[in-house]
């Protein structure tokens, strides 16, 4: 595909041929952000058209970090491809090794042990605050704000705690198996992890006031890259990009899968501004509005996994998965709610061990298709805030 | 866990016979010298013609030198012991060395004063310099001899009558405290920023708490290669950190650091520092423009940006207390508020206040620190102008940033806050200073001087690295509207009002004493409200890291 940036040299303005006395012949600019940029989070490249400061078109470069992930699907046996699954968002795995499961088990027609289900809720809402804690602190850090950054990942340390000793790993989990879990959490692990969610839930207030009503972060945020809910909607976005335009849409709530319908809990949307102390400057789908969405996403997890950990029954925690697990002939789709939007799984079987074919839907990827939309007539500062709020993983854009 | 130790390090380097033979070489250095500095005694005093203080100095080096060698020679030896006493004791040792400097700072000032009191009751006070037989036969109170102490403390002192010797030990001095500030402020900003994120901070170096660290990284620094970009312009690229660097330590010359301690007491001393403030920005923009890379390049435009539109508001709050103090000079200015907390210019009256805040808001934009730190935003601009630079250039632009934080800070406090005065009201002190010696030593450090004057400046200090931590940056266009539609006119209404204030309000009257009891509460009211935040902090720092960091983090 011809680039039409690449394609086209800076060109002078429309007029740059008259320049009238006492005025300065001005040019275009391009500047290459990323792929090594601190803000871009990871290896997004963007073409910057611009004219000084003012951003006048931007342009998404992806790949960088491709390793065929899909291919690799359809060589590998669901279980092999587990690990994968890990490598695609990186920050929420256990999200994406729950969508590929289910996607498997409902090929195959297997029934999970109800301890698993429960747990399987349990490590996704944790790992989703997680996710969700990484990105309020590196959107911290893109508005020149260090501390809260150091927070987030103080926080996220105790959820990597608890992956830890549940199933030994600390990013790359492979926990949300075929048929359950792998391995049950050990003793004490409910208690543990309930003195976090003590410990964690008054927190999310104190970052509240520390970062996202401070006045300069709302200058910066509120009104910035906003995106209509046509839009959002147009551009397939998912998770909390779509809720912070306002549209009511998460897939726990509207299509529940798993056991999700047996929890309370709200879907923040995005406010406007001027009610319930939600700052004047606040516009529906603005930065601000993304932001301030995974914020209260984490306490809505908290309220799930409390209600989880309360119901928790006993029993066995994975089913009996076949040593070579054929799958039949068929085909199935399945999206959940991943902590950045809808990550779905087809998979084509075949009869054989490995699927025929598996394509996977990033929902990084969707959302990032909206940044050259908005990213239009704004200032390189404010670049990194819309990326910031989006809050892409490169290894699910390119996979 | 065990600890890898500075034994370990010079165990693993030194090959098993390395010591002892280091330690007689050193020795017998030590002996040669010895001998040589006996036989170079011998000629001096048997042998005329040779110039008596040639002859001494030589004498002199010779012994220095055979002490070093000798020390060299018991260091190298008790190693083990010696490695120890260094990180265990390396705090103090760095206490001890900075008081010592302070206190070789002083003696050139007492040298001074000696000099000057003999050129007054020299015979004939027309001549413009003494000669060395002169101040000799002044000390002596006899004919001058050209031998013996006396001869050598005139050879001392000689050279202290010009300006020029003067300028250049001052210029020294001011070399050596800015080399501190740098190398002290980025080492406790790094532990600032530590504690406010339940980190530590640098740990190792120097073994406490890595107060050594920003020494270690100036020799990593060191060692660099010294990169350029292809197509960067050389010539620039290079005069970028010689334009930025140096007007960050002249500027110290002309700040007082009490009434005394002043490098060169210009009467426009305040246009001085307030003129090399703005020259380092011409620095930014040659580092940006020269680098040949956009990130720079924006990042220079927005230092420019950003200059014009706070370098106003600056200078008009500095012409507020220049109006209440009736001159340039930073010494007089700092002399008007001796008296104690109620005489600091900042609660004379309200607008003082106000200019105080402002300028305060000011110097941040001025010093590109959070947050106004545009010209070089890491999370946009890379680095900014600073983002092609690396090895000992980066490192003097960056020593450049600290000299000028401590800078603006040094100059907020002569102008608002008292200068070298004690807030302990001066009357308290006054008995002292007719009392003994230990008295008056006290009264000394009290009551004010340049210690007060380094304190206070480090308190402002402090609250750049505080807000630094805390805010987000501001974006460009929203500094420029802070900048040109709010700090300006607020800055002239402020100016007007002291105008007014000024002419209509009498020094000693009513309204000035009712107003200034209001403000000076305010002031109180503020110091000791925010003393008690931070004691409040510090003492329930566990509860509110929260009991889980605890246990995560044994140092938070």
């Amino acid at each position: 595909m011809v680039d039409p940036v690449l394609s086209s040299p800076p060109e002078p303005l429309a007029d740059a041929d008259r320049v009238g006395p006492g005025e300065i012949r001005t040019e275009e600019m391009l500047i290459n952000m990323g792929p090594q940029h601190p803000s871009t989070h990871g290896v997004l490249r963007l073409m910057l058209r611009t004219d000084g400061e003012l951003v006048l078109e931007c342009t998404p470069h992806i790949g960088y970090l491709h390793r065929c992930a899909e291919k690799l699907g359809e060589n590998l046996t669901p279980v092999q491809f587990i690990p994968i699954t890990d490598r695609l968002d990186y920050l929420a795995a256990m999200n994406n090794n729950h969508a590929y499961s289910l996607a498997i088990e409902k090929l195959v027609g297997m029934e999970v042990p109800e301890r698993a289900r429960y747990l399987r809720v349990i490590m996704c809402e944790l790992n989703r605050i997680a996710s969700h804690l990484v990105s309020f602190g590196s959107y911290g850090l893109d508005m020149g704000a260090f501390t809260p950054f150091l927070y987030g990942f103080r926080e996220r340390e105790y959820i990597l705690d608890l992956f830890e000793q549940a199933c030994g790993a600390r990013l790359t989990y492979s926990y949300l198996s075929i048929g359950g879990v792998t391995q049950d959490i050990p003793d004490g692990w409910v208690e543990r992890c309930t003195r976090f969610l003590d410990y964690f839930e008054p927190k999310i207030d104190e970052y509240n006031d520390l970062l996202s009503f401070n006045q300069i972060f709302v200058k910066r945020t509120a009104g910035v890259g906003v995106i209509s809910a046509a839009d959002a909607i147009a551009y397939g976005l998912t998770g909390p990009c779509l809720r912070g335009s306002g549209v009511k849409w998460d897939l726990r709530k509207c299509v529940p899968y798993e056991i999700y319908d047996r929890f309370e809990f709200d879907i923040p949307v995005g406010l406007a501004g001027g009610s319930d102390g939600i700052p004047r400057e606040v516009v529906v789908g603005d930065s601000w509005n993304r932001y301030f969405v995974r914020m209260q996403e984490m306490k809505q997890s908290v309220r799930i996994i409390r209600q989880c950990l309360e119901q928790l029954p006993a029993g066995p925690v994975r089913a009996k998965v076949p040593r070579v697990l054929k799958l039949p002939a068929g085909e199935v789709y399945v999206e959940t709610e991943g902590a950045r939007g809808q990550i779905g799984f087809l998979v084509v079987g075949d009869g054989q061990a490995v699927p025929r074919r598996v394509k996977i839907r990033g929902p990084s990827f969707c959302n990032l298709s909206i940044a050259p939309l908005v990213c239009r007539q704004v200032l390189v500062a404010d670049i990194a805030a819309i990326i910031g709020s989006i809050d892409v993983v490169m290894g699910e854009v390119d996979r | 866990m065990t600890r890898f130790t500075a034994e370990d390090a010079l165990r693993s380097r030194w090959s098993p016979d390395a010591k002892p033979r280091a330690v007689r070489a050193f020795l017998a250095i030590a002996v040669l010298l010895a001998i040589l500095t006996a036989l170079l005694w011998v000629l001096a005093t048997r042998l005329t013609g040779v110039p008596y203080l040639l002859s001494t100095l030589a004498t002199a080096t010779a012994l220095l030198l055979a002490l070093c060698c000798l020390g060299a020679a018991v260091a190298i030896q008790f190693s083990h012991l010696v490695g120890r006493i260094l990180l265990r004791m390396a705090f103090p040792i760095f206490i001890v060395s900075l008081v010592g400097i302070i206190l070789l700072a002083w003696a050139p000032s007492l040298l001074y004063q000696r000099v000057d009191a003999l050129r007054a009751q020299s015979d004939n006070p027309g001549t413009p310099f003494l000669a060395a037989a002169e101040i000799e036969a002044h000390l002596t109170g006899a004919p001058a001899t050209g031998r013996g102490w006396a001869a050598l403390s005139a050879y001392v002192l000689w050279p202290l009558q010009f300006r020029l010797t003067r300028d250049v030990l001052a210029a020294l001095g001011v070399l050596g405290f800015v080399s501190i500030v740098g190398a002290f402020g980025i080492w406790w900003e790094r532990k600032v920023a530590g504690r406010m994120q339940s980190r530590l901070g640098p740990m190792r170096v120097g073994g406490w708490h890595g107060w050594a660290q920003s020494m270690a990284d100036g020799l990593k620094l060191i060692q660099k290669e010294d990169v350029f970009l292809a197509g960067a312009d050389r010539v620039l690229y290079r005069l970028a950190v010689y334009v930025s660097w140096p007007p960050a330590v002249v500027l110290f010359v002309a700040l007082p650091f009490s009434a005394a301690w002043v490098g060169r007491d210009l009467d426009v001393g305040l246009l001085f520092v307030f003129a090399m403030l703005a020259v380092g920005v011409l620095g930014v923009l040659l580092a940006g423009w020269a680098s040949n890379n956009k990130w720079s390049t924006l990042g220079a435009m927005r230092e420019a940006c950003q200059m014009i539109s706070y370098e106003i508001p600056l200078g008009f709050c500095l012409l507020i207390p220049v109006m209440s103090a009736g001159t340039l000079r930073l010494t007089t200015i700092g002399q008007l508020q001796a008296g104690g907390f109620h005489t600091w210019l900042a609660f004379q009256n309200p607008f003082l206040l106000a200019a105080a805040i402002l300028f305060f808001t000011a110097t941040l934009a001025e010093c590109k620190r959070a947050p106004f730190d545009l010209p070089e935003a890491e999370s946009e601009l890379v680095a900014g102008y600073l983002t092609e630079y690396s090895g000992f250039r980066w490192a003097l632009f960056f020593f450049a940033e600290y000299a000028e934080m401590f800078a603006v800070a040094a100059l907020g406090v002569i102008l608002f806050f008292g200068a070298w005065h004690s807030p302990l009201p001066a009357h308290w002190g006054e008995p002292w200073r007719q009392g003994p010696l230990w008295q008056r030593a006290l009264h000394g450090v009290l009551f004010g001087g340049p210690l007060w004057f380094v304190f206070k400046g480090f308190c402002l200090f402090y609250v750049q690295l505080w807000l630094r931590w805390t805010l987000p940056r501001i974006r460009l266009d929203q500094v420029m509207h802070a900048c040109v539609q709010v700090m300006l006119p607020l800055a002239m209404i402020a100016l007007l009002g002291n105008a007014v204030w000024e002419l209509l309000v009498s020094p000693g009257g009513r309204l000035a004493w009712i107003v200034n009891v209001i403000l000076t509460a305010i002031g109180l009211l503020t110091l000791l409200t925010t003393v008690g935040i931070i004691a409040y902090g510090y003492l329930n720092r566990r509860r509110l890291v929260g009991e889980l960091a605890v246990d995560h983090l044994p140092g938070a």
